[in-house]
């Protein structure tokens, strides 16, 4: 028995060098890297929109040429093969070198810009100002350090969507939501935002608006002077603000019952592009455990609260300052909250009650009563929220939850704990969409019948660390808050099993504890038992 | 408290665990000799390709054993002594039981070829033969070339993963085409294709006549019967089919075939001790179904069977209707109700066959000629409903009516291609039958 045990790491040997076009790929793309890295240590380019075209190009090449090189000769079906051999995706030396470096780059992204050559006066330097060609072309002004990273951002989900359509080219479903994820990211995340910037004068001035980043993702969109330029903005700035209302309170409500949260996670979100298309090569390092499961549900709804009260803070702080200013008062806003979430809470309850685990009933009630007391002491106490400032809050949510989870832990370490970290454990976006897609939507993952072999595919490259195969092996539906309906369990099931689909309410959530298959009588019996 | 002892911990041995937990409290023991916890067999073959790692074959977490009052026990099982109602470890330990349900599963076929048990041969079915496999088959340069005796779902499995680490396969079919004993010869052919299309050196109406040994007793070569041709390999895979493992049961008196012989309620010639899974045999076989089902599902409703006649419903095997799936490289395949192959088809049944042109998918259907009624289908490369079918064979509908609510059928994931009015105008072409 022993030696059973002591091999039951199987290390396989499979051909795992690269291939001579691999080779070149990867030359092609780190040359392009390099350029950037040598401005970053200060050689100063001479004709910096050449140098920077060059890079860009070479990167998104480099990319691209790699996935030629790896699917091109192969026929149409999955590519995993070698997943668990591969340094690079089983967490061995070159998955720890690629999560140093990228949290290391996350770490000088959002506190120490000035290494990227981020000067508060003057005309930056270094990598910034390799980058201002392009900046000053797109909007006109110099680049930021956010610049840098918005442009990145999309090059890393254009070019890897280009590597993901290829390895998923026999699948019509990863196909679409691919180049979905890519125009979003290219047209709203990247181009609009600097266009508009474009419009921008002394007596119109729109903030940098992302319009498919919606509150609470977009945790600063209701801040002050966000809502200033707004209002200060004229009919396109109301417009643009109410949108920023309408996209959570009713856009997103909508789509959401019609297609669960997949609409926005899959299909449109940033985060989640980065994470199906560069961090696709992580997806299956998730962990799966039940424990990580009530982490994350405890995780997530707690940085949701976060978001509420430090939002409503924040807004009720500036509210109070200036009430000449905005219609809204700071009372009507507070109570308008309270009884908003009491009533929200309410109809949950009544409607729901019977869905909601036992923890999960603790949980939203606790919740409630943290909510409402922050806002009642609030309320009875100024602009001291509780024992906090809403400044303070407000900082140490973007420092915390903005730069610290979303960015360092949840990108930075993709090669460790897979692509979906900040998706699955720390989005507030994500939690509000997921107990949506819970409680009252008409998505599902519907299993076939009888088919389903427990071999673990699904559970395995589910990048939410859903145990897809519990429910599959039962005949069970999955409706999990946290399924972003990426659709890869479907894909990789070798028995086609699964299947994502939007139908009727009845009957979402059923489980069997006899499957289709045997005795009538017998399923009869036991599954009415 | 009634002692309920089970050997064997796969889907049939774990299930009926699974089950007889959730209806009472008696106590529960599983034994096996393979590994520690329950895993999934049918994902062996991804553990070689490096899709998953052993861990996650294993369809519960180890702490759910514990909770669920299941003990687990490893050992081989040696003799088992129905009258005195207890079993022999091989360690000589003796385990009483007050139930048994010998729950064992098949071993590798080995059919006398000479050579069989030379070093470097073996079969595909044991988590050890993955290790045997990974320590003579790791790479192409340890293993230069790998021949395949037996072409059926496991052995093309097996050439499917030699082939992830660039190892050359010559894969050896007794059949005139892959599979056609149970495949028609449309499908068959396809997959003689695809096969070849991944590079297999694919052996059509070939046998195994010897494996041929080195001066240190392992393998170096076989040949073939047919040609007397010798293939230098490395490895040889013998994949010609499964037996119930139940040598160890040969001095028990419990009634033996090829199986353990069980009733319709699943139970031996002794009380109180049962089989079920890969080792149970039918004295009569249900229906069209084998006497020896060895697949994964029927493993497990015979365990959720078992269970309810040892918590005091007793309850006869009765599967509903014949389905099944597999995967032949890229090309996903399942079946629902009964498409013989030319070899074992009566007269009266009849095939529709429809081929896409890119030639990864098709269909065919068989009718009842008499009565029109629908018998069953094949299809490759397009996922269909369980249930749809499985109420259509129920409900003894034709296969006109099948043929037209075809769509209703598919389970393909959004957005792809649906050939279903290619395939009813095909249909309605060839028949020309059509009427409503
Ligand atoms: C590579 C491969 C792929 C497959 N793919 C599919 C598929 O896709 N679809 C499908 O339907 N079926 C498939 N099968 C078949 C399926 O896996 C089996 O039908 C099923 O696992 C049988 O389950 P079981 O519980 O009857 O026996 P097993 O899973 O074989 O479990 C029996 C256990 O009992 C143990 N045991 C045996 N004798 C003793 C003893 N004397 N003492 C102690 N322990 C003992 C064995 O070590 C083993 O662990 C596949 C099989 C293989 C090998
Ligand atoms: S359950 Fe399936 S569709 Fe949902 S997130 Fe996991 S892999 Fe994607
Ligand atoms: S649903 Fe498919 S991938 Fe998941 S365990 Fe079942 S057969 Fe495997």
């Amino acid at each position: 028995m022993s030696t059973v045990q002591r091999d039951m790491s199987l290390t396989g040997q499979p051909p795992k060098s690269l291939n001579g076009l691999q080779k070149v790929a990867t030359v092609l793309g780190l040359s392009g890297l390099m350029i950037i890295l040598l401005a970053g240590f200060n050689l100063n380019f001479p004709n910096k929109g050449l140098w920077l075209t060059i890079s860009l190009v070479a990167l998104t090449a480099g990319i691209i040429l790699f996935a030629k090189a790896t699917y091109a000769n192969t026929q149409e079906g999955i590519k995993n093969d070698g997943v668990w051999f591969k340094s690079i995706s089983s967490r061995g030396f070159w998955a720890w070198i690629a999560g140093l470096s990228l949290t290391g780059f996350y770490i000088i992204l959002y506190f120490f810009p000035q290494f990227l050559g981020l000067r508060s006066e003057g005309a930056n330097t270094g990598i910034i100002a390799l980058f201002d060609p392009l900046s000053r072309l797109l909007s006109g002004n110099q680049a930021s350090q956010w610049f840098v990273y918005g442009t990145l951002y999309t090059v890393a989900i254009f070019a890897f969507g280009v590597k993901f359509i290829w390895k998923y080219r026999h699948n019509r479903y990863e196909k679409l939501r691919t180049i979905s994820v890519m125009f979003f990211q290219t047209a709203f995340a990247f181009l609009i935002p600097e266009f508009m910037a474009r419009l921008n004068s002394e007596s119109f001035n729109l903030p940098y608006y992302d319009l498919k980043n919606i509150w609470p993702l977009n945790y600063y969109n209701f801040e002050q002077y966000r809502v200033d330029s707004f209002i200060s903005s004229g009919d396109v700035g109301l417009a643009l603000l109410i949108f920023g209302v309408i996209s959570i309170f009713v856009i997103t409500p909508i789509l959401t019952y019609k297609y669960g949260k997949r609409w926005y996670c899959s299909w449109v979100c940033g985060c989640g592009g980065l994470a199906e298309t560069a961090g696709d090569s992580f997806r299956h390092l998730s962990d799966k455990s039940e424990f990580a499961w009530k982490v994350e549900r405890w995780v997530i709804h707690s940085v949701l609260v976060f978001v509420i009260v430090m939002t409503t803070a924040v807004i009720s702080t500036y509210l109070g300052y200036d009430s000449e200013k905005y219609w809204l008062t700071k009372d009507v806003f507070l109570i308008g909250v309270a009884v908003f979430l009491a009533l929200l809470f309410g109809v949950i309850w009544f409607f729901k009650k019977e869905e909601l685990k036992q923890d999960a009933r603790y949980g939203a009630i606790g919740y409630l009563v943290i909510v409402l007391s922050f806002i009642v002491i609030h309320y009875a106490s100024g602009s001291k929220l509780f024992f906090f400032e809403a400044e303070t809050l407000r900082k140490s949510y973007g420092f915390l939850i903005g730069a610290v989870f979303s960015g360092v832990i949840g990108t930075g370490f993709y090669p460790i704990f897979g692509s979906r970290v900040w998706c699955r454990f720390g989005c507030p976006m994500a939690a509000i969409l997921g107990l949506q897609q819970r409680l009252f939507s008409k998505f599902r993952i519907t299993t076939n019948g009888g088919q389903c072999i427990s071999c673990g595919n699904c559970s395995t490259y589910c990048e939410m660390g859903i145990d897809v195969r519990a429910y599959a092996q039962k005949g069970e539906n999955i409706v999990r808050a946290s399924c972003v309906g990426c659709g890869i369990c479907s894909a990789v099931c070798p028995r086609g099993v699964l299947k994502l689909e939007n139908g009727p309410l009845e009957n979402r959530i059923q489980g069997n504890e006899i499957l289709l298959g045997n005795d009538v009588d017998l399923m009869k019996y036991v599954n009415n038992n | 408290m009634e002692h309920i002892v089970i050997i064997g911990n796969g889907i049939s041995g774990v299930t009926v665990a699974r089950h007889i937990r959730k209806r009472s409290n008696k106590r529960i023991t599983i034994i096996s000799a393979e590994t520690d916890y329950f895993f999934s067999r049918t994902a062996l073959m991804y553990i070689y390709m490096g899709h998953m790692k052993y861990e996650h074959t294993k369809p519960y977490e180890d702490s759910f054993w514990k909770k669920n009052r299941i003990d687990l026990k490893k050992g081989f099982v040696s003799e088992v002594k129905p009258k005195d109602k207890k079993i022999i470890f091989n360690d000589g330990e003796e385990m009483a039981f007050d139930k048994l349900i010998i729950a064992v599963g098949s071993k590798s076929n080995k059919f006398g070829w000479p050579g069989q048990d030379l070093e470097g041969v073996r079969g595909l079915y044991a988590f050890q033969d993955l290790e045997y496999l990974e320590q003579f088959a790791p790479n192409k340069t340890v293993c230069k070339k790998a021949v395949i005796v037996g072409g059926g779902l496991i052995g093309i499995e097996l050439a499917e993963m030699l082939s992830t680490r660039k190892i050359p396969v010559t894969f050896l079919v007794r059949e005139s085409s892959f599979w056609n004993g149970v495949l028609p010869k449309g499908e068959s052919e396809m997959l003689n294709r695809h096969i070849k299309s991944h590079h297999i050196d694919l052996r059509l109406s070939s046998n195994l006549k010897e494996i041929v040994s080195d001066e240190n007793g392992k393998a170096k070569a076989v040949i073939v019967e047919e040609t007397g041709e010798e293939i230098p390999c490395d490895f040889v895979g013998l994949t010609a089919g499964v037996t119930p493992n139940i040598d160890f049961l040969k001095s028990s008196e419990i009634e033996l075939g090829r199986g353990v012989k069980v009733n319709r309620y699943l139970e031996t010639n002794f009380d109180d001790i049962y089989a079920i899974g890969d080792c149970a045999e039918q004295y009569q076989p249900i229906g069209n179904r084998r006497a020896i089902e060895a697949v994964w599902y029927t493993g497990r409703m015979m365990g959720e069977t078992v269970a309810q006649t040892i918590c005091g419903t007793k309850t006869e095997y009765k599967p509903g209707h014949w389905f099944n799936s597999a995967k032949f490289f890229d090309i996903e395949y399942q079946t629902y109700g009964w498409v013989n192959s030319e070899r074992n088809k009566k007269e009266n049944e009849i095939h529709f066959h429809w081929k896409h042109k890119d030639d990864t998918k098709c269909i065919t259907v068989a009718t009842d000629r008499d009565s029109g009624a629908f018998l069953g289908i094949n299809t490759f490369g397009i996922r269909m409903k369980h249930e749809i079918f499985d109420r259509w064979l129920t409900e003894e509908k034709s296969t006109d009516y099948v043929m037209q609510h075809l769509s209703k059928a598919n389970f393909d994931p959004e957005f792809y291609a649906t050939f279903e009015n290619e395939i009813l105008s095909a249909y309605t072409n060839q028949f020309q039958t059509i009427s409503s």
